[in-house]
């Protein structure tokens, strides 16, 4: 039944689960500006994200939403490790680079999704409790489920600090710098590769936010990332690859289409909404709706 | 001059080397009487052809598809559906399969073709999810139960065997036999020049004269039936196909695999990579069995991180000869 209200309702629960999409998106769009090299493991991010939020609960009893910090700094660390073992190397590559870039980073999604069957087994988990549960909200008969509420203000938030850090602060002028010309910085003293390590541990930090977020709501099993990251990257290739407020727009809009999508075709058709904006939009700007040429 | 019968010559020596390797290939049903190892063999063999197909687009051309999964469906649904709808024989059906997926590898390609390196990527991978979401949710072609092929005798007509698994691995020896001469061919031709041109650098290519369009638009229909008739092979070989066993993501990720641990772009690339990745995944997973679950991803994933990063070019150069590297320079 398609009546002002329902039709208010999916676009509410639209921009929530936008802005989500958009905080899983971001980190992916960061460090493709940074370096043109998409992580073909983003979605494993999401998955270890998840589960690191699932175990900090049960080992320490807090709420997922106060572990959140220490899930974005763990998966700092992650992120940073990651760049400094397999994607320096990958970068360095004489032949066939475009290969060895989507593959290094797919072999290691591989490895995270066996290890994560290996070590928690294929069983689907969630969080046992939270103070977001059943603290719904709801106005004007506008439904306002708690999880995907805080989630939404904590991708805002991030959104708002992430500006903050690339405009205002010395290590976002770097990362912009780096991102302009990488081999042009060394010449007035910054590190390229202390950026680019940098750059994947914020990167994954958001990442891992958005897993905390996600794990508040959404069930964990290993295959979790597949799903979130194929949204992430038409996210990001969507709002056009490496244009970081890009990624906030087009995660809004991926979220609406999804409800829209939802509310006139068969529920599990949600999806194929999404895919065919995506390819109708990249069909005119086949870099996107605010990438650079 | 020098250079040119040098090629010439490796040519013939790499005509030589197929021959020899079919032949031993060949007989092979006559020392494995084992039905667990045949199905290795077989596999073997189909990943082998599917990941040579690949190879065309993506090794040759140097356009990196993810989405082959989608031409792979498609073939085993239209000879699998002509066949359980309409009686149409598989040999018929497998043709009709490659034609379409060529067809559409060419519709797709005209607007995809635009993207470049990791746009292009992706826009495979939206593509096929977006074909494996249709089809499982398409009630006439059995949706998410998928069809099921149902079986009259073992008949060659029909292309169906129940007590023996042998004509399926001389089919999919010959398959991959045929994936390899049309590479073999293409490498020898003006469109092979075209598309490794087309791979290294775009614009160089446009402004000496190469049709990049059309190379990539030509590699992707050769690529595109080749790996539907492997699709179309495969429904028939376990008689059962469901929108997850033929069209799923991991399909295009099987596919690509082996080509980039044996080398892209190479002739022999895709089987040595298939003779070593299809071997191990099977048996470290019946090894494991059930308790062990995910050590199969480990060990596979593992392997593509290392190879890719110390070997990019794939294991098939540690055999390239040392003579021929010092005639022609890079």
């Amino acid at each position: 039944m398609l009546t002002a209200e329902t039709i208010v309702q999916s676009l509410v629960s639209g921009l929530l689960t936008g802005l989500i999409y958009a905080l899983i998106a971001v980190g992916l769009s960061l460090i493709f500006g940074l370096m043109d090299v998409v992580n073909f493991a983003h979605g494993e991010f999401l998955m270890i994200a998840m589960y690191a939020t699932f175990g900090l609960v049960l080992w320490l009893a807090i709420d997922p939403i106060l572990a959140a910090p220490l899930v974005a700094a763990l998966l700092f660390a992650f992120g940073a490790v990651v760049y400094v073992v397999i994607v320096r190397y990958a970068m360095r590559a004489t032949a066939n680079r475009g290969m060895v870039q989507i593959f290094a980073t797919f072999g290691l999604a591989i490895v995270m999704r066996g290890l994560a069957q290996l070590l928690f087994t294929p069983d689907y988990r969630s969080i046992p409790h939270s103070w977001t549960e059943g603290n719904n909200l709801s106005a004007a008969g506008i439904y306002l489920p708690m999880p995907q509420l805080v989630g939404a203000v904590i991708s805002i938030l991030a959104f708002i600090g992430l500006y903050f850090l690339i405009n205002r602060t010395d290590f976002g002028r770097a990362l912009e710098a780096t991102r302009e010309d990488a081999g042009a910085v060394a010449l007035v003293g910054i590190d390229k590769n202390r950026v680019f390590t940098l750059g994947w541990g914020l990167g994954a930090s958001l990442v891992g936010l958005a897993g905390a977020v996600m794990a508040t709501f959404f069930y964990i099993y290993p295959d979790v990332g597949a799903s979130f990251a194929l949204i992430a990257y038409v996210t990001v290739a969507l709002g056009g690859f490496g244009s970081v407020f890009g990624a906030l727009a087009a995660g809004i809009i991926v979220g609406l289409i999804e409800a829209t999508t939802a509310l006139l075709f068969p529920p599990a058709l949600k999806s194929v909404g999404i895919y065919a904006m995506y390819l109708a939009v990249v069909l005119f700007r086949p870099r996107g709706l605010f990438g650079s040429i | 001059m020098m250079t040119t019968s040098l090629v010439a010559n490796r040519r013939r020596r790499e005509l030589v080397v197929f021959a020899m390797v079919a032949a031993a290939l060949a007989t092979l049903p006559a020392l494995v009487t084992d039905v667990y190892l045949q199905n290795v063999l077989i596999l073997t063999l189909m990943y082998a052809a599917l990941s040579q197909s690949w190879n065309i687009l993506g090794g040759y051309c140097g356009q990196i598809s993810l989405g082959h999964a989608l031409y792979f469906g498609l073939g085993a649904y239209t000879s699998t559906v002509l066949f359980t709808k309409f009686g149409v024989i598989p040999w018929i059906g497998m043709a009709a399969g490659g034609v379409l997926s060529a067809a559409i590898a060419l519709g797709l390609g005209y607007p995809c073709f635009r993207l470049r390196g990791h746009y292009f990527t992706i826009a495979t991978i939206v593509i096929a999810e977006t074909g494996y979401l249709l089809f499982l949710n398409w009630d006439w072609v059995g949706a998410a139960l998928g069809i099921q092929i149902p079986f009259r005798a073992d008949d060659w007509f029909k292309f169906q065997f129940a007590r023996t698994k042998i004509p399926y691995f001389y089919f999919v020896l010959g398959l991959a036999s045929a994936t390899w001469l049309a590479t073999f061919v293409i490498e020898g031709s003006k469109w092979g020049y075209w598309w490794r041109a087309v791979k290294d650098n775009p614009e160089a290519a446009e402004s000496l004269g190469v049709e990049v369009f059309h190379s990539k638009m030509a590699a992707a229909a050769v690529s595109a039936f080749f790996t539907a008739v492997g699709g179309s092979f495969y429904a028939q070989f376990v008689s059962y196909i469901d929108p997850e066993s033929v069209m799923s993501f991991q399909f295009s990720l099987l596919m690509a695999l082996p080509a980039v641990l044996g080398g892209i772009g190479t002739l022999w690339g895709p089987a040595l990579g298939a003779a070593i990745l299809i071997p191990l995944t099977e048996f470290t997973r019946s090894y494991f069995g059930g308790s062990g679950k995910g050590t199969d991803l480990i060990i596979y994933g593992t392997l593509v991180i290392v190879i890719a990063l110390a070997r990019p070019q794939g294991l098939v150069s540690l055999f390239s000869r040392r003579r021929l590297r010092r005639a022609v320079p890079e």
